[in-house]
């Protein structure tokens, strides 16, 4: 198949994609958003030939209307616009989940330093104030005191952006000591891992510890229905545990989860080198398997609709 | 892309010292400078072109 990768960084990630996909002799254009420019009816990029484009923006605004403008000449994209709408923008995405009846973390948005603090009062401490866009962990503030809120509003509020002053506010899940990530592909997991910290932000960017996961049937469940609340894709699906009681003796829990969870977040442009690393699967290879499940699918679209 | 055996050779646009890049690099591929740490873009392979990666941005992530 002709694939093209939307990029402005190849990290591992791509790496390990793009070495997947020459090796089975498929023809690679890359894309660096970067220098193209996107109009009404065409682009720059060379486009006009690929069966099926991969989004790995890792700027969100440029992922989002580079797959809009892609998307509306008819250029097959994984993953879709609309996905990648609703997953880049957390209150969008707890949006969806709740919509879906997904257990997802109590959640409020408000508008003004004043209501925030209302919210956050009501949730009581900890509790937790996200950006609605970002990734990484970054600006994420786990809030102990009063005082500390009113100077993290204040600081938020000043920051500048627009969206800054979207208090994202979350009750705190007190999970234990990991959260989990899944790649699935059309809500199908590719791989799982957990990702474990002292800290209270167990991300792999922030150096949480990963390890393979065995997911049970309530988590395939989680994960496949978290899929189609967002529109389905390449997706990195994050849940919590909840109700696992540590270790009386050591503090400290148990390999064995509750067996009920709590997804916080649906990813759509998913960083998969930590998996492949934790896991035994072979992450590229399933990906790569699904992408030209999904070139034949749109190739066989396109002839019905010819 | 280059060959998967051939050494590339790149010139460090902050040290000017001459720098080995793996032999599988990628024109946007980051590379971490050996001599300072400094994030680097390969901007071409040939000839070989390497300047400072732009700074993290807030909307950057997954």
């Amino acid at each position: 198949m002709q694939i093209g990768i939307l990029y402005s960084r190849i990290r591992k990630d791509e790496k390990l994609l793009l070495g997947e996909l020459r090796e089975r002799d498929h023809e690679v254009t890359k894309i660096d958003v970067r220098k193209e420019r996107f109009g009404l009816e065409s682009t720059t990029a060379d486009v006009e030939d690929l069966d099926l484009v991969v989004d790995r923006c890792l700027s969100t605004s440029r992922s989002l209307y580079a797959t809009q403008f892609l998307d509306s000449y008819g250029v097959p994209v994984i993953n879709s616009p609309e996905t990648g709408d609703v997953c880049a923008d957390k209150a969008k995405n707890s949006l969806a989940l709740a919509e879906a009846d997904i257990p997802t973390p109590a959640t409020e948005v408000a508008f003004t330093k004043e209501s925030a603090m209302e919210a956050i009062e009501e949730f009581g401490y900890p509790c937790v104030l996200k950006p609605v866009v970002g990734s990484w962990g970054r600006l994420m503030a786990k809030i102990d005191t009063r005082n500390a809120a009113e100077a993290i509003l204040e600081h938020k509020e000043t920051l500048g952006h627009y969206e800054h002053k979207v208090f994202y506010i979350q009750e705190f899940v007190d999970k234990p000591g990991r959260d989990i990530r899944v790649l699935a592909v059309d809500g199908e997991p590719v791989a799982a891992m957990t990702r474990s910290s002292d800290h209270w932000l167990t991300n792999a960017a922030k150096g949480g510890e990963t390890q393979s996961f065995e997911l049970d049937d309530r988590a395939l469940e989680l994960v496949e229905r978290a899929s189609e609340a967002v529109g389905g894709g390449m997706l990195g699906v994050d849940l919590m545990e909840v109700g696992v009681e540590p270790e009386a003796d050591t503090g400290e829990t148990s390999g064995t989860g509750s067996g009920e969870y709590t997804v916080h977040e649906v990813n759509h442009t998913v960083e998969f080198k930590a998996l492949n690393t934790a896991t035994d699967v072979d992450v590229p290879a399933k990906v790569v398997d699904w992408l030209e499940a999904k070139a034949a699918e749109a190739a066989d679209d396109e002839e019905v609709t010819a | 892309m280059t060959s998967d055996t051939d050494p590339v050779m790149a010139e460090d646009p902050i040290t000017g010292e001459e720098i080995e890049l793996p032999a599988d690099v990628e024109v946007g591929e980051i590379i971490d400078s050996p001599v300072t740490g400094t994030e680097l873009e390969v901007i071409s392979l040939d000839p070989v072109v390497l300047e400072e990666a732009p700074e993290l941005e807030e909307d950057w992530g997954e």
